[in-house]
């Protein structure tokens, strides 16, 4: 469909991958257009890493396949990391090696020409912050140091698309956040951005999101398309004792779902104006001290939780009968 | 291939190197500790064997005959004893090996034509050396007796007899029969294969360890940029060994070098070439740090020491050994290296080694290019 999409610049077709008996990656079609922030969210294991290397050549699929900046994922991967910039999930710097020697061996390994090698060397310090540290051992440096260091090894040659698995993994809130400004610089650049990450606020980040979940992708769209895309409402309690209210609101007629959110819950229901009395006397009757339950609008992480709840519901029946 | 990257790869691999304490002990350290060690205690001459003496006859006769072993360099007198129980303590003591008992009738019964008996005891636990050190004496004895025949005969015929056969041996390419002149040349081929297949060993399995071979992999980098990459550090490594080997043979262990060192550089890059595509193409199918490192020892430390004519002569071997020996790269370096010390020969003899030597480099190195894939799992 988005085969013959010039602008399309990764494309997965039916991607598909087992190890053994197990499907790490179940026929997933997506596409991701040229300058677009692409998130890619799951829990760990939904196949987000999987995925990821298929596109970078690291891994062949098993069925299906996808292009990169146009060249096929199967047949030409090497034409493909030419063109790519790749951050793997562990910091994959040489941590015996200084902040410039790090540097200057991805820039010979990218081929860079002395003269923009130069040039290259001093924007991924500047962009890393690391002007104080250019001879430090990489192994010393912090986490945040690190990741980003790590991101201008893997962007020093310029690519037109970069993939990014976890890259905000163990890094402080801080960090994180300057981490997305120089994604949405790197985008606004025209630079494709393929990231993945289980962080939901990082999702709204994003302009497309794909959400995939025990291999399969289950949800596709910008962050206010899925956000538009439930249609149960949402209703929040505030209470002291979240565990026991937790308990008592599951069983209540019309809850579809509740789950612990923060300082409270978050109810899952069809029609709010009818949970909440119901929720509220419930609680009240258990003797719990809690806030007045009010219907809220529903954010990124509960219309996930919310889908992913819904497959399961939906998938179970399915494995009971297969038995 | 391109030289840009190659280059990269290779000062990466510098700079890992002198940063690593434990690659600087195994690649420097430890060569010189086995050269040292092994050129000491792997001598396999027999000399100054202490011997205890009872000459129970002090006579002339048999001062005679004790004289010619006190002055000969194979044997060193430990002590005199005149009964067998401070010869017996001796020999418990490891003071002496050997006892030479002279009978009271001795000088009696030469005189007498009579045949005589000289007691030699001999502490066998070490067979070898009791075996090596029984022939000298039977030479002494030998050389006694026929003097002392000679004399008899000179008396009895009044003129100057000369004996009838004289041996003159003469022993080429080793003159002195110093076992450590064939041993520092072996050692330098075992010891250059050991390291330099376990320098590489760890290299390709480390960055699998640490994640940063994903890393390499998604990039353009191809696998014999990679390969000769990694070997340029290590080829300097083995060259330095070699060098420091070379010298302290010359001048620690008096190793005197005969052929040509031109014909000598070259069989020897070509040789670290096999043994360190070797450890390549072990360190990229064993992927982890501890089983390559394992593997590696175990497939060149004992064929190298064992199988390779170094220690034990090929020619002794039962036939299945012997056909085994063909595929050890270290027996064709050995081969090579006892060639120039000590025969001094040129290519025109040692063409088919070098020739063999190529075909494991070559086969190796492809087999590595091979097995290497950018790929996970």
């Amino acid at each position: 469909m988005t085969g013959t999409d010039s602008s399309a610049v990764v494309v997965l077709h039916d991607l598909e991958r087992r190890f053994g008996d197990f499907v790490a990656v179940n026929r997933i079609n997506l596409s991701v257009q040229r300058g677009e922030i692409f998130g890619f969210l799951g829990p760990n294991g939904a196949g987000k890493s999987t995925t990821i290397r298929m596109l970078c050549g690291l891994l062949t699929p098993s069925a299906g396949g996808g292009s990169v900046a146009g060249f096929d994922i199967n047949t030409a991967p090497e034409q493909i990391k030419e063109r790519i910039g790749y951050m793997s999930q562990k910091f994959s710097l040489y941590e015996d090696l200084t902040v410039e020697e790090n540097i200057d061996f991805y820039a010979g390994i990218y081929k860079l020409p002395t003269a923009r090698r130069e040039e290259r060397k001093r924007w991924v310090i500047a962009m890393a912050g690391l002007e104080e540290h250019r001879q430090s051992l990489t192994g010393t440096l912090s986490g945040g140091w690190k990741q980003r260091l790590a991101l201008g090894c893997a962007i020093i040659h310029e690519p037109p698309i970069i993939f990014l698995d976890e890259p905000t993994a163990g890094v402080d809130p801080i960090s994180r956040r300057s981490f997305w400004e120089l994604i949405y610089q790197l985008a606004d650049a025209g630079v494709t951005v393929f990231v993945t990450t289980h962080y939901m606020d990082e999702a709204e980040y994003c302009d497309c999101l794909g959400l995939i979940y025990r291999g399969e992708l289950i949800a596709l769209g910008t962050p206010e398309e899925l956000k538009g895309a439930m249609t149960e409402e949402l209703v929040e309690v505030a209470c002291e004792q979240p565990q026991e209210a937790l308990f008592i609101v599951e069983g209540l007629p019309g809850v579809q779902h509740a789950a612990l959110f923060g300082r409270g819950l978050h109810v899952v229901t069809a029609r709010a104006g009818e949970a909440i009395p119901v929720i509220a006397t419930a609680l009240t009757a258990a003797g719990l001290r809690t806030g007045q339950p009010e219907r809220i609008v529903p954010s990124l992480e509960d219309v996930f939780v919310s889908l992913i709840e819904a497959r399961d519901r939906q998938t179970a029946p399915q494995v009971e009968v297969a038995r | 291939m391109k030289l840009q990257r190659i280059r990269a790869v290779a000062r990466k691999e510098f700079l890992h190197v002198l940063r690593d304490p434990r690659s600087l002990i195994m690649g420097l350290a430890l060569p010189m500790l086995l050269l040292f060690m092994f050129g000491y205690a792997l001598t396999l001459d027999v000399d100054r064997v202490p011997l205890m003496i009872w000459d129970q006859s002090a006579t002339p006769e048999s001062r005679a005959l004790v004289d010619r072993f006190t002055g000969s360099r194979y044997f060193a007198v430990a002590g005199r004893a005149d009964n067998y129980r401070t010869i017996e303590r001796a020999i418990d003591n490891r003071d002496a090996l050997m006892a030479l008992v002279v009978p009271s009738g001795f000088a009696r019964d030469l005189e007498a034509n009579r045949p005589v008996a000289v007691q030699m005891l001999v502490d066998g636990s070490d067979s070898n050396t009791a075996t090596i050190a029984l022939g000298y004496a039977e030479y002494i004895f030998a050389g006694y007796a026929r003097e002392v025949r000679l004399e008899e005969l000179q008396r009895r015929g009044g003129r100057t007899l000369r004996p009838p056969l004289a041996v003159e041996p003469r022993v080429w390419f080793n003159a002195d029969m110093l076992s450590r002149n064939a041993v520092v040349p072996g050692l330098i081929a075992v010891i250059m294969m050991v390291i330099a297949a376990l320098l590489t060993s760890l290299t390709v399995a480390r960055e699998w360890e640490s994640g940063t071979m994903e890393q390499l992999i998604a990039t353009p980098l191809t696998g014999p940029e990679l390969i000769v990459g990694k070997l340029v550090p290590y080829m300097c490594i083995g060259v330095f060994d070699l060098l420091l080997s070379v010298l302290i043979g010359r001048y620690v262990f008096e190793v005197p070098f005969r052929g040509a060192w031109p014909l000598l550089m070259g069989l020897s890059l070509l040789y670290l070439v096999v043994a360190l595509s070797l450890g390549m193409l072990i360190s990229i199918v064993g992927k982890s740090q501890f089983v390559s490192s394992q593997f590696a020892m175990m497939a060149t430390l004992l064929p190298a020491f064992l199988l390779s004519g170094f220690v034990f002569p090929i020619e002794n071997m039962p036939g299945v050994l012997q056909m085994l020996t063909h595929i050890i790269p270290a027996r064709y370096f050995v081969t090579i290296l006892r060639g120039l010390y000590l025969k001094g020969v040129g290519p025109a003899v040692l063409w088919s080694e070098a020739l063999l030597l190529a075909l494991f480099g070559a086969v190796f190195l492809a087999l590595a290019v091979r097995k290497f894939k950018k790929k996970i799992g």
